[in-house]
């Protein structure tokens, strides 16, 4: 099978600021008609022509998922980052055509839960606003508690108090609110699951603390998707394809195969759901591992590597592919 | 309407018969004249006009029939069917899923009329006229997936995904190749594939797993099976052996062309978009050996594969008894001659 999923043409309805560093994006399918219908905790993947440069960039759909006239996407600004954000808030204009892929679940709601304790930080609450109409529409019992820096960047917080009165609690990094984690947990009913969302150091710090507590592995949910990181620019040689491939200082490995034409899987381009695994054929130098994918063990054993976020320093590279 | 339904039985006198029309298209599962297992997907696309592989769901000249035998089974034995509560959504999905897909490809056979979440089905063949409120359970006779499964051909296995693995927690399964719904409701992969042989050394299931966990919205798979079946019985379940099991002591030379059926499951895969859940189609075709030698490349390619399969598949899909006899009477229609590639018959 190709890369990637099932494309979707859609044009931006709408792009509205709604704060200093995020912006919402709506797209309608172009020449209209439905939308798939999607699960709570999907995302999308955005693809950008930034000049000669195709980039693709995953982001969680926040929208109603029984809404298929739209999808709306919150975009956070990172001035540091590759590009992909500043593409979005600069260049995307109402009325312009993009292609996205059809919705892809890596963070969906496990049904069995009694209670869903969902815990995001910043731009992390816009798989669970999909989540929450979805609950809601089911009758479904749920809690948020949402850490954000400042009331003016707490991105979608009053609206959310508003439409689930008494099931959103938000906490402010400058008012130095913080989520009390272990009250939290120890007084949840039993069957719940806790979903978290949001910067790395606050997904460690859930599993870390829900283990500790005794909580099963399997009521622990999170998701994280990774910026792939820049660093020195590589070779590597395309075994199957008989090609050699050069990768950029700002480009990921599986962009710059993309590039060369050479077929690459993908779902979450973010280095957590294994599609991109790629089989290491030879190699002289050191790899950086950056998924979440592989065991320590296969980033040690030096036969695997996660192209969407993973790059490589040395002499060479072949690669399966 | 554009196809003629049969009227026919599954069991007691086995009136079941296919049509040429039937037996031109059957899928027969052979692409090459040995048989070893693979994964074997393929994206679940349209392909070849008139085949099974045509349409999202395939509605034959046995559809009448079928479902009145599988009416007849649940009476019989109502945990065929089962579905754990978290499940709902995901026979929702089914129900849009099939009635979207019907409407669309069969719409002189079925209609669809949306009004907001009102919904009104017309099946003709079965002479339902059903209007109901989508994701409201009150307003249907029995659960969505119930629902909609009594009306279409095939078993159904409806899989929960969560921890990185698929759950059988729900599913419609009348038309069995000797496994049971009951058994393994709320078993992983795993745990329902532990007593297939083979397969687990080859590292297959655990490539399955991650085909089938990355299956996504819009890109269904498929993928054939196949086993022997004595008489057209859709209900070869474990737990009616004590009736079928001894039919396969009954075979001779004189009645297995006529009793001796290849048994074909056309299984396809979609990810199911409300409850991110997967649904697994297992539908199957059967044919009479007489029917099947019709077709000389088949004749010739099944008297090789049954010939030269090993002794543990065989005797998995339960008919190493009957090998032999099947070898000796296959054999007459092989002349050693060349088999092309591929599954198609060669007269087009």
């Amino acid at each position: 099978m190709s890369a990637g999923t099932a494309k979707l043409n859609v044009t931006v309805a709408e792009v509205k600021p709604v704060n200093d560093l995020v912006t919402r994006f709506k797209f309608v399918r172009t020449g209209g008609g439905d939308l798939p219908t999607f699960s709570g905790g999907a995302h999308t993947v955005v693809e950008m022509q930034d000049g000669d440069i195709t980039r693709l960039n995953a982001y969680s759909l926040m929208s109603n998922p029984a809404d298929r006239g739209a999808y709306t996407i919150s975009v956070r600004r990172d001035d540091q980052g590759r590009g992909g954000s500043r593409f979005m808030h600069t260049k995307v204009k109402e009325g312009m055509e993009m292609v996205i892929s059809n919705p892809v679940n890596l963070f969906s709601l496990d049904l069995r839960a009694k209670k869903h304790l969902m815990l995001a930080g910043g731009i992390g609450i816009t798989p669970f606003m999909a989540q929450m109409h979805q609950l809601s529409m089911m009758g479904g019992h749920f809690e948020l508690h949402y850490a954000v820096r400042t009331a003016s960047l707490g991105t979608y917080a009053r609206e959310l108090s508003e439409r689930y009165p008494g099931k959103v609690h938000i906490y402010h990094d400058d008012q130095n609110e913080a989520i009390d984690l272990n009250t939290l947990l120890a007084n949840q009913p039993l069957g719940t699951h806790v979903y978290v969302c949001g910067p790395k150091g606050m997904i460690n710090w859930v599993h870390a603390t829900a283990e500790e507590m005794g909580w099963p592995r399997e009521a622990v949910h999170s998701e994280e998707f990774l910026a792939p990181a820049s660093g020195k620019p590589f070779e590597v040689k395309c075994a199957v394809s008989n090609k050699i491939v050069q990768v950029g200082e700002h480009q990921s490995l599986l962009e710059a195969l993309e590039a060369a034409g050479i077929d690459a899987p993908y779902l979450c381009r973010g280095g957590a759901c294994g599609q991109c695994e790629t089989n290491v054929i030879g190699y002289d130098g050191k790899f950086l591992h950056y998924d979440h994918w592989l065991t320590d063990e296969q980033k040690a054993g030096g036969k695997h590597i996660m192209p969407c976020v993973s790059r490589f320093e040395g002499k060479t590279l072949v690669l399966d592919r | 309407m554009t196809i003629q339904f049969n009227d026919e039985t599954f069991y007691g006198d086995f009136t079941f018969k296919n049509s040429d029309w039937a037996i031109k298209r059957f899928p027969f599962p052979f692409h090459e004249d040995s048989y070893m297992y693979s994964v074997n997907m393929e994206p679940h696309k349209s392909y070849r006009p008139g085949s099974v592989f045509e349409r999202t769901f395939d509605v034959d000249e046995h559809y009448v029939s079928e479902m009145k035998d599988r009416a007849r089974v649940l009476a019989n034995d109502p945990l065929r069917c089962q579905s754990l509560p978290h499940m709902t959504l995901a026979g929702w999905d089914l129900v849009e899923l099939i009635m979207e897909a019907k409407a669309a490809e069969y719409p002189d056979l079925f209609e669809l009329h949306k009004d907001g979440n009102r919904w009104r089905w017309v099946n003709k063949p079965l002479g339902i006229d059903d209007t109901f409120t989508f994701l409201d359970e009150s307003t249907l006779p029995y659960g969505p997936m119930e629902y909609i499964t009594r009306q279409t051909q095939g078993d159904f296995a409806v899989l929960d995904q969560r921890d990185d693995n698929l759950w059988m927690d729900a599913g419609m399964v009348t038309t069995q190749a000797d496994w049971s719904l009951d058994f393994d409701i709320g078993m992983n992969f795993f745990e329902w594939h532990a007593p297939v042989p083979k397969a687990h050394e080859m590292g297959i299931f655990v490539r399955a797993l991650k085909f089938l966990l990355n299956i996504q919205q819009g890109q269904p798979a498929r993928r054939l099976n196949w086993t022997m079946t004595i008489n057209p019985l859709l209900d070869t379940s474990p737990e009616n052996y004590h009736k079928w099991g001894v039919m396969k002591q009954g075979l001779t030379r004189e009645n297995i062309g006529d009793k001796q059926h290849l048994r074909v499951e056309l299984q396809t895969f979609f990810r199911l978009p409300r409850s991110n859940a997967l649904v697994f189609p297992i539908r199957c075709y059967l044919i009479s050996f007489n029917d099947l030698v019709k077709v000389p490349k088949w004749a010739r390619r099944l008297h090789r594969v049954i010939r030269d399969l090993p002794e543990e598949l065989a005797a998995y899909k339960g008919f190493i008894d009957n090998r032999p006899l099947m070898v000796e009477w296959l054999s007459q229609f092989d002349d050693g001659s060349p088999t092309s590639d591929g599954i198609w018959p060669d007269d087009d």
